[in-house]
């Protein structure tokens, strides 16, 4: 009896201990590749892969632009937010100049760790509260900008006039993103429709690819998502000949045949500022947007696609965005 | 509320229906034979993971669909081998097990992905199978008969499964293991054996699962499952451990789903009620499982490790 128990511990010590490995690879991703020789160092917490084509990869990819940085470190896959708490607490004990939480679900935990360093400065996005932290930066997007100009390139290409929106939940620039599509197709006055379908869900990518299925069962033949799971939204668009709009990150690496354009984050615009100010003494307290005007949105399209007319109206569509001579109405 | 019950609308819901509970399904009958024989599993959702990532991986370096689904066969299989040295050579507690097998997988699959192929490129899977003249027959067909191969191999696996485990010799034996280890083992069978053998075709079924789910998205991504191994472990329970009532489960969830996706597709519901909306196949499903759990009885020994003479 004794020994079977002793057995049962040791399979169990060593299960532990694969996990623990596991876990350990698993972890933050370093990254020395930042230019700068001045010690300032950068924490990224979010909640999906650092390559994602979405969400992440928009901010690695934007911190990654900054210059003055000394070091970057990632922990990705945070899906779960006291997991991504514990990291941004834990980049925070270890004195890093400047910590990202990079996912607005974050927020509630940034709020009580930031209070309780005052002397690390955080950044938050996407969002404009800085809950009145002095050591807080907030972020967002205008990203209803760039959904507003493919809206209207959409609504000039469709055939069938049926285009199809792949949401995930109706919060931050993922709603802006949508509610900028859709008037951007209902400011076309060829009478497409845009229907908006919220899966409810960051990352169910199999949910997001039955949506497409049924915007495509019900006539469209041009989809847009916004978010993590639309992966799953592009395999679909592909199999069925119908294009595709992204936004966050450049997506035409999920199909180079159907990408139409893409809206990129460039977040380097606004947190160039922000660690410029920290290394000045000022830790925070303001909120930042990046839109078509200051060059944090551009929309990048993909030539291998040919759009015709509707690229130019799209190039047109962003000149009066950035003039301020459109407005999205989102 | 009328553009929703239309023929078209319908048969896209259908058939939507039957993609979603493809992977459910065959998580849920591994599942199901392995608690048959009183071996709970918590560990699907991992095995499915890195089922899918094999799959995805394989097909990513060779264009083979056909070697991917092998892959993820295997690795389902590997894991199983894992799963049984832990709980029935080692006779660990087999809920904390299962947990530590989902995590391995969570994290493994994802670390690997990042390591051997990082940006998601999108892979080609099997396309639709149209069966002949079946498919032909009008809205029946586009139903029931347009689908991947995979999709008719998972449904195929009830009958066969309900065969295995109610008109063998190994079935029987799977059953009374798990109702009473120590009557079984009295009458010569090998506890041991049917219990190993249950847990390879189980987690040889969630790697297939894992795989059919990404080679039908056609693509791998982080936690790529989103929780479909516990789903599935519930419809087991849902299904009254019975092969015919876990494919009744998986459909089920994944009509309410295709339904759901299916209104707000068509605007039907917005705002609060989608979100509200969202919750109902899982919540059809507790309601289910409250009812089922008041009438049927699970497998006696199940969760419990066996040993002579206790």
């Amino acid at each position: 009896m004794h020994k079977r128990n002793h057995r049962k511990w040791l399979g169990l010590a060593a299960l532990l201990a694969v996990l623990a490995l596991v876990a350990g690879a698993c972890g933050s991703d370093g990254d020395d590749s930042a230019g700068g020789d001045d010690g300032f160092r950068i924490a990224i917490v979010a909640p999906s892969a650092s390559n994602d084509l979405a969400f992440t990869q928009s901010i690695v990819d934007g911190v990654g632009a900054l210059t003055g940085v000394s070091a970057v470190d990632v922990t990705d896959g945070t899906f779960i937010v006291d997991d991504a708490a514990a990291a941004i607490r834990g980049y925070a004990e270890e004195g890093y100049d400047l910590v990202i939480a990079h996912g607005s679900q974050y927020g509630g935990s940034l709020q009580e760790i930031a209070a309780d360093f005052p002397d690390v400065a955080f950044a938050w996005g996407t969002s404009s509260d800085t809950f009145g932290l002095p050591n807080v930066s907030a972020y967002t997007a205008a990203s209803d900008q760039g959904g507003y100009v493919m809206g209207v390139m959409a609504a000039a290409m469709t055939n069938s006039g049926v285009i199809g929106v792949i949401g995930p939940i109706a919060v931050g620039d993922a709603k802006l993103y949508v509610d900028g599509f859709v008037n951007g197709v209902q400011a076309n006055s060829g009478g497409a429709t845009a229907n908006v379908n919220y899966i409810e869900s960051f990352s169910d990518v199999a949910l997001a690819a039955e949506a497409a299925q049924g915007h495509i069962a019900n006539g469209a033949d041009i989809l847009t998502g916004t978010a993590q799971m639309v992966v799953g939204a592009t395999g679909v668009a592909a199999e069925h000949g119908a294009k595709w709009f992204g936004t966050q990150s450049n997506q035409t690496a999920l199909g180079a045949d159907i990408v139409v354009a893409s809206q990129v984050y460039k977040w380097e615009v606004v947190l160039q500022g922000v660690v410029d100010g920290i290394k000045d003494g000022d830790l925070g307290g303001e909120a930042h947007t990046i839109d078509l005007a200051n060059g944090g949105l551009v929309i990048e399209f993909n030539d291998a696609v040919d759009a015709g007319h509707a690229r130019t109206l799209g190039e047109n569509t962003i000149k009066s965005i950035a003039a301020g001579l459109k407005q999205t109405g989102a | 509320m009328g553009d929703f019950f239309t023929v078209a609308s319908l048969v896209f819901v259908v058939g939507s229906g039957i993609r979603l509970a493809t992977p459910f399904l065959l998580a849920g009958l591994g599942e199901a034979i392995g608690q048959r024989s009183g071996v709970l599993n918590l560990g699907v959702d991992g095995v499915m993971l890195l089922g899918a990532f094999g799959a995805y991986w394989t097909i990513y370096e060779t264009q083979s669909p056909v070697l991917g689904v092998f892959v993820g066969l295997g690795v389902g299989l590997v894991m199983g081998v894992v799963y049984a040295v832990i709980t029935v050579g080692l006779k660990a507690e087999q809920g904390i097990s299962g947990i530590g097998i989902f995590l391995f997988g969570l994290g493994i699959s994802d670390l690997l992905f990042q390591k051997q192929v990082g940006t998601p490129f999108p892979i080609r899977g099997f396309g639709d199978w149209h069966v002949p003249l079946l498919s032909d027959i009008p809205k029946v067909g586009e139903m029931f008969f347009q689908h991947s191969v995979l999709v008719y191999v998972a449904f195929a696996l009830v009958p066969a499964v309900a065969f295995l485990l109610n008109r063998t010799t190994f079935g029987l034996n799977v059953r009374a293991v798990g109702e009473n280890p120590a009557a079984a083992d009295s009458l010569g069978v090998s506890v041991a054996r049917v219990r190993t053998t249950t847990i390879l075709m189980a987690n040889t079924l969630a790697g297939l699962a894992g795989a059919v789910l990404s080679i039908e998205l056609g693509i791998f991504q982080q936690n790529l499952t989103n929780g479909q191994g516990f789903i599935a472990i519930a419809l087991v329970y849902f299904g009254a451990w019975r092969p015919v009532g876990v494919m009744g489960g998986a459909l089920l969830f994944g009509l309410v789903s295709a339904t759901v996706l299916q209104w707000k597709t068509l605007g039907l519901v917005s705002g609060a009620a989608s979100s509200l909306t969202a919750m109902a196949p899982a919540v059809l499903t507790i309601l289910a499982l409250v009812v089922i759990s008041r009438t049927v009885g699970q497998p006696a020994a199940l969760t419990r490790p066996f040993e002579r003479g206790h």
